[in-house]
């Protein structure tokens, strides 16, 4: 079982991030959150605080930051090692955003941004802190993918694209720091009703609540789980749906 | 599509925004707006036909606690049920809460909700020590009891037409365990009721009465029912494990299960449930939230969705007026699944459109027969105005507008505070 008891969570304003931190800060944890909006930072900071009961803003600390401009990451991770100190237990990526595919179709720029905030930003932020994991030989790496990624689907495969490289290099990296007995994982989410996906019918019974996956990434992470398909019934839809032959899936409107 | 609890009526919002921080400016539009959290009132007050539905669920951060003092700031969209596990694990309890624990702050504000505690704690909006209200016009008001007493009076109660309600204030009460002492007794009739009540109110700060309104008593009328009362206890038990069991309605059945058979089936073995005359420990959610242990409850009514009916008769009218009720019901044959019975404290509650009164409250449900309920309901309306009683804005779909002006007088010194862009089906159809 990993300790989870100073975590660093970056994108903290987003739904899924934001029940992660609760989680976290109702068992004491101590926190560094990472948001680019200092608006909806500071609120949430504030409602930590009290689920914490740190009303003298000890253990749970934030700043604001873009994650998206990889130069920041340097400062970033430097400035949550200075509030957490040299013994953090996990770092948590769980910035993005959710690109219409369609807009994407007609810009080659807002293809590659997209893939830059969702997936080469948050390679460029594991390249950074995997020496430092890797050297003190423990913790938790997790980030959140999505089942996008698992196959290219012509409804959003931008977001899948950028969301399945993060997987790869993930795999690569757990591989690697394997040896250094630090665990890398990754988080694969269906669809969760968040102010990401509003817009979307979210009637259905695939869909679930911020905080029901946030409890399963905490699981995740305290026990160093590999992938985790959140809620677990996407493991099977995706093993299907990964199964089915391409000269078929490319006829299916999905 | 969004729907309240009861989900009749179905209708259409011209646009749904959601809220996702405080200080946000509201959106600029051509329709009316209206705040919607979790959507657990019945009916159209949470309903915006043809308008803007300001999404709140979002709006649930903690802002404050003192430790010492009990007193909690936190924004509108938080659900009792986070504030209670929040609260009780620190030694406080939420000072009123209504049958079901999802609901938000927001919620309990704007219709005054009251609970089990009533003729002890009055209703939620006397536990209010501030909240803040955002005007369409961009203004933000520090609204107190004692500061701004009159829009205090128009807000607590006033079924969010104000303005939106952004943060909160509410003083807690302290408790030792999250368990309770309740016990519960059976009764033969309306006038057994009345005595139980009359000797539990003082020494009990929670009570309340399920009503078996389809199979009538020893001496042949209808009011039969089961009596229980608790309080919280003082030491928690021996074995103070409690786990909620998580059942759930997983889809709507093809068709209501509730009917006469089921009905009278319910009822019967409801009653025969077994008692408990002398107190013993029982975790406060199974207390206080029955029905909450069934996700997706309102299910079992199908699609088409049911009729909550809630009323209030005033202290004169309130044996003989509960009586023609429940005998108009019985003669209906259209029985009620849980037929909920309290006798309110002697506090009117704080708001110029606030449902608790002096008198006593029946809550009954419906599942919807077209005509031959709307008939029944008619004649129920006349019992209550003949009583000059009140129908409960919070679940009502059907009310006509003389009947919410004679149970509300106030309404039109409320309707000055009204937002300008702000309305809800409710308050056009009871305004029309």
């Amino acid at each position: 079982m990993n300790r989870l008891q100073s975590v660093v969570i970056l994108g903290a304003t987003s739904a899924i991030a934001t029940a992660v931190a609760r989680e976290l800060a109702e068992h004491g944890a101590r926190l560094f959150l990472v948001a680019r909006d200092g608006e909806r930072l500071e609120p949430l900071l504030q409602d930590l605080r009290v689920r914490g009961d740190d009303a003298s803003a000890m253990r749970i600390l934030g700043t604001t930051a873009d994650l998206a401009d990889v130069d920041a990451h340097a400062d970033v991770w430097a400035q949550a090692q200075e509030a957490l100190g040299d013994n953090i237990d996990a770092v948590l990526l769980a910035w993005g955003a959710l690109p219409d595919q369609e807009a994407c179709n007609v810009s080659v720029a807002t293809t590659l941004e997209a893939i830059h905030v969702n997936g080469t930003s948050a390679i460029a932020f594991l390249a950074h802190i995997a020496p430092d994991f890797e050297q003190r030989g423990r913790g938790v790496i997790a980030a959140i993918g999505s089942v996008a990624g698992d196959r290219g689907r012509q409804s959003n495969y931008v977001y899948g694209t950028a969301k399945g490289m993060l997987a790869t290099y993930l795999q690569g990296l757990r591989n690697r720091l394997f040896f250094s007995g630090v665990d890398v994982v990754t988080i694969k989410p269906g669809f969760v009703r968040t102010p990401m996906t509003e817009g979307f019918n979210r009637a259905g019974a695939l869909w679930a609540e911020p905080e029901t996956v946030a409890r399963g990434i905490v699981k995740a992470m305290r026990r160093g789980r590999d992938v985790a398909y959140l809620p677990w019934i996407w493991w099977g839809i995706m093993t299907v749906i990964r199964l089915i032959p391409e000269y078929l899936f490319k006829r299916l409107k999905l | 599509m969004t729907t309240s609890w009861n989900r009749i009526p179905r209708v259409a919002h011209a646009a749904e925004v959601s809220l996702t921080r405080r200080g946000q400016p509201l959106p600029e539009a051509a329709h009316p707006l209206l705040a919607h959290a979790l959507g657990r009132s019945y009916g159209d007050v949470c309903l915006n036909p043809g308008g803007t539905l300001l999404h709140t669920r979002d709006l649930d951060r903690f802002i404050t606690f003192d430790t010492d003092t009990g007193r909690i700031t936190a924004e509108a969209g938080l659900t009792l049920d986070d504030l209670l596990r929040f609260a009780v694990t620190r030694g406080w309890f939420v000072p009123v809460v209504p049958g079901t624990r999802f609901v938000t702050l927001g919620g309990a504000v704007a219709n005054d909700v009251h609970g089990k505690n009533h003729h002890h704690a009055g209703s939620f909006g006397e536990h209010v020590r501030a909240l803040t209200l955002r005007r369409s016009n961009g203004e933000c008001l520090e609204v107190t009891p004692d500061g701004t007493p009159d829009w205090f009076a128009a807000t607590v109660g006033g079924l969010g037409l104000t303005g939106l309600i952004e943060t909160v204030t509410l003083q807690l009460i302290p408790v030792r365990t999250p368990w309770m002492r309740a016990w519960s007794q059976r009764f033969d009739s309306l006038d057994e009721f009345w005595e139980l009540d009359a000797r539990a109110e003082r020494e009990w700060p929670y009570t309340v009465a399920w009503i078996d309104c389809l199979n009538p008593g020893p001496r042949g009328e209808v009011g039969r029912g089961i009596y229980s009362g608790a309080r919280h206890a003082t030491t928690a038990p021996a074995r103070s494990r409690y786990r909620e069991p998580r059942r759930a309605i997983p889809l709507d059945p093809p068709v209501s299960l509730v009917n006469r058979v089921t009905l009278r089936l319910f009822n019967q073995l409801y009653f025969r449930q077994s008692v408990h005359p002398t107190a013993r420990a029982v975790h406060h959610l199974p207390w206080l939230f029955p029905l909450d242990a069934i996700r997706h409850w309102n299910r079992i009514y199908g699609y088409k969705g049911f009729y909550q009916y809630q009323c209030v008769l005033p202290p004169h009218a309130q044996k003989d007026g509960m009586q023609a009720l429940l005998d108009t019901v019985a003669a209906s044959g259209q029985g009620s699944f849980l037929a909920v019975l309290k006798r309110f404290g002697d506090r009117a509650g704080p708001g110029m459109l606030s449902f608790p009164r002096p008198g006593a409250t029946l809550a009954l449900d419906f599942p919807d027969r077209g005509n031959d309920t709307e008939h029944l309901f008619r004649r129920l309306d006349r019992i209550v105005q003949e009583a000059g009683g009140a129908l409960y804005p919070a679940k009502d779909a059907r009310m006509s507008p003389e009947l919410f002006r004679s149970g509300f007088p106030r309404w039109e010194e409320f309707a000055s505070f009204v937002d300008p862009e702000f309305s809800s089906g409710f308050w056009r159809r009871v305004t029309k």
